[in-house]
């Protein structure tokens, strides 16, 4: 036996040192361009990384069969981060040892935080479709498809105070969220100079988001005529079916995590007529553009497609514009191609599906107008 | 030289044989990046099934809350990092990694004390009921703690970062659900390794001494213990804070690997004490070097799935994770191993008695 234990210890031994060998990777030389993905496709977070994955394979094979960018075809790698930084990390370290030449991702805010510091040591191009903390673009090769919290919020809060929507306004938020508290913040500051005011600001965390009676009683005591919803649509579902339930019929207003409630299973969707939101894209609206994307996006997988799939389709555009632009090979080292791609940004305006003439700042954030729609007999249509 | 001595050295050596090996991948290149990654996070949960071993295997107490431990660990150490960073930029980062980490580890042993003098009183499943409460309690609180240090002092909420009032929002270094973000990467795998090496020194000279001895006697038989004597809630508590804070110490080393640090039930929550119980539970429990080798193999395994099946790996790991359990500890298994070990044994045996006759 204890022989046998000696013989378990080394042979354990020389399999870790195998295992860290691994494979060396190879790197450009190559006629394609390499982008490697990352994102959560397990886990709690699945549904936003997979979306973001099924949008950008689809991008990248609609480009492929167009015949490539500048003659070069593009290569997909995407990786699972099962939102959590620390294995972010080991995803992109991955997609690195694969070759990759440009990174999207990542979907999720913290991942994208700790993977940029990466990044940016290697001076990669990476481009994020959906995180939207201004802390993931805190280097220089790092750009945002999606809106930055702040600039959420205060839309948000401009459209709501410009359009006379409401005097009392309440706010029920995720606290455990970082994307949701994120928007809270800049709402309530861009509140402070707007006509109406926030009479109620309740908050809950992910471990209790089924039971939401104390915060819709607390707005409705506190004589709130609009609620506004910075969540995503499982948890709005809800509220919607709640606050119906209770006898309070408030004005809602809401962001883009609110696109995709009309697809909710059990949710009667009678209950989110007249709910207005700010979205840079919306899967039934006539925009042609959107159509194209949404068709083909069914007729892949076979579901709709929500924002976070538009992020990632038109990340794929994004990277293709810049690499036009910039005239990047595929046989320019990792950090020529990040400099090339990096002054090309921005310079470049991209007509995407998530908004026309996209132009960004050389700070990462993207600029385009959101688009305010509401749900009127059962269909997203433009304010 | 006495058989536990040999054995202690054989643990140690296992780790510094492995620490050399990937030194010199690193020096001639042919390490991957994603193994380089990982060479930091492994010793983090090496620590913490070691550390875990202790109250599991050695004291006999079940703990469901070691993230908790963890976390304690990671937020005061990067907090304090950061605050460092912040206002006294010109430390040397390797002063300022020891002090984060002897505050990190001297919380979460406080805590642990805190929480095992109660406790650890009683007979029965009381503390994994506990200690299951108090990590999620933890990651709770830290979810819904704003703090932030600017030239007026201090500020403090519970609400949201605007009720901190504070002028320049860079300043605030716990923000919430955003956790702390822009703490220095001052941890490496030398230091891991040689907090793992400490640990287990700790751990295995804890074992070996009186004080181990007294610890594991209330383990096989608390009332014999106290018949002869021996204080059982003292020597539990020992051993109960020096688990909790050496996996302070594996926090500290987790929060200073990365630049952002998030109370996600991912890492520091339920399901993550489950997992540093799984490490102790394959690899045996009171078999301390076998819990290492356990942490090291299941933190590898899903990195190194992910260029075979990348989209079942989760799958397959759960599987794999099956059939070690089973080939580890099941007695059938165990049986069949002993007699093909013995078989094997025999014919080595006869092949050198045919060798000498020849």
């Amino acid at each position: 036996m204890k022989k046998f234990r000696k013989i378990v210890s080394v042979a354990m031994a020389s399999a870790l040192v195998l295992a860290l060998a691994g494979c060396g990777g190879n790197k450009g030389g190559s006629d394609v361009f390499k982008i490697g993905g990352i994102g959560p496709t397990t886990g709690g977070a699945a549904i936003y990384g997979i979306n973001v994955m099924n949008g950008v394979q689809l991008a990248v094979d609609e480009i492929n069969a167009a015949g490539g960018v500048n003659g070069f075809q593009l290569e997909l790698n995407f990786q699972d981060d099962e939102h959590d930084a620390e294995k972010s990390i080991n995803a992109y370290n991955t997609v690195k040892d694969w070759g990759a030449q440009m990174i999207i991702g990542c979907v999720t805010t913290n991942p994208c935080i700790a993977v940029s510091e990466n990044t940016h040591a290697d001076n990669m191009m990476m481009l994020t479709p959906s995180a939207s903390a201004v802390k993931c673009t805190q280097y220089d090769n790092a750009f945002q498809v999606c809106f930055s919290d702040p600039n959420q919020g205060a839309a948000s809060a401009q459209y709501i105070g410009e359009n006379n929507l409401a005097q009392k306004v309440a706010v029920i938020y995720d606290s455990s969220d970082v994307y949701s508290s994120g928007i809270y913040e800049s709402f309530s500051k861009g509140a402070e100079n707007q006509s109406f005011e926030i009479v109620a600001a309740e908050a809950f965390t992910a471990d209790n988001k089924t039971d939401f009676s104390v915060q819709l009683q607390k707005a409705k005591d506190a004589g709130a005529d609009l609620v506004f919803l910075p969540i995503y649509y499982q948890e709005s579902a809800l509220i919607l079916t709640q606050a119906n339930s209770m006898g309070y019929a408030p004005k809602w207003f809401s962001c883009d995590g609110m696109d995709g409630i009309l697809g909710v299973e059990n949710f009667d969707t009678s209950l989110a007529e007249g709910v207005m939101l700010l979205t840079p894209f919306a899967a039934d609206s006539k925009d042609e553009a959107s159509q194209k994307f949404t068709n083909a996006y069914r007729a892949a997988y076979n579901d709709t497609p929500n924002q976070f799939a538009a992020d990632g389709y038109d990340a794929v555009y994004i990277l293709a514009e810049a690499i036009r632009q910039s005239g990047a090979k595929p046989s320019m080292s990792v950090s020529e191609i990040g400099d090339a791609l990096k002054a090309a940004m921005p310079q470049i305006s991209v007509d995407g599906v998530t908004g026309a003439g996209m132009t960004w700042l050389s700070t990462g954030e993207v600029n385009k107008s959101p688009m305010a729609v509401v749900i009127k007999n059962g269909e997203y249509s433009a304010m | 030289m006495s058989k536990t001595l040999r054995s202690n050295i054989i643990t140690v050596g296992l780790v510094f044989i492995a620490y050399i090996g990937a030194q010199i991948l690193i020096a001639t290149g042919s390490i991957s990046s994603l193994m380089k990654g990982l060479l930091v996070p492994l010793c983090v949960y090496a620590i913490l099934a070691v550390s875990l071993n202790l109250t599991v295997g050695i004291l006999g107490e079940l703990s469901l809350g070691h993230a908790g431990f963890m976390c304690i660990g990671a937020f005061s150490s990067a907090f304090f990092s950061k605050c460092m960073k912040m206002f006294v930029p010109d430390m040397p980062g390797a002063l300022r990694f020891f002090l984060a980490l002897v505050i990190g580890a001297a919380l979460a042993g406080l805590f642990g004390i805190l929480i095992g003098i109660p406790v650890l009183r009683l007979k029965g499943d009381y503390l994994a009921i506990v200690t299951l409460a108090f990590g999620e309690i933890i990651k709770n609180i830290i979810n819904i703690l704003y703090l932030g240090i600017d030239e007026e002092g201090v500020h403090f909420s519970l609400k949201s970062s605007l009720d901190l009032n504070m002028a320049d929002s860079e300043k605030i270094i716990i923000n919430g659900a955003m956790g702390i973000t822009g703490t220095p990467n001052d941890s490496n795998f030398t230091i891991g390794v040689v907090l793992l090496i400490l640990t287990l020194i700790i751990v295995l000279n804890l074992i070996h001494s009186r004080d181990g001895r007294a610890i594991m006697s209330i383990r096989d038989n608390t009332i014999a213990a106290e018949s002869v004597g021996i204080p059982v809630t003292r020597y539990k508590l020992m051993a109960f804070s020096i688990s909790a804070a050496l996996a302070g110490v594996a926090g500290v080393l987790y929060a200073h690997n990365l630049s952002t640090l998030t109370a996600l039930p991912k890492n520091f929550g339920y399901n993550m004490s489950i997992m540093i119980l799984v490490f102790v539970v394959l690899g045996g429990m009171g078999n301390i070097r076998g819990s290492m080798i356990a942490a090291v193999i299941l933190t590898l395994l899903p990195e190194l799935l992910r260029g075979v099946v990348s989209d079942y790996r989760m799958l397959i790991y759960a599987i794999i994770l099956i059939v070690m359990m089973l080939f580890n500890w099941a007695p059938k298994c165990i049986e069949w191993r002993k007699k093909a070990t013995a078989s094997v044994k025999a014919r080595l045996q006869k092949k050198s008695a045919a060798k000498e006759v020849e």
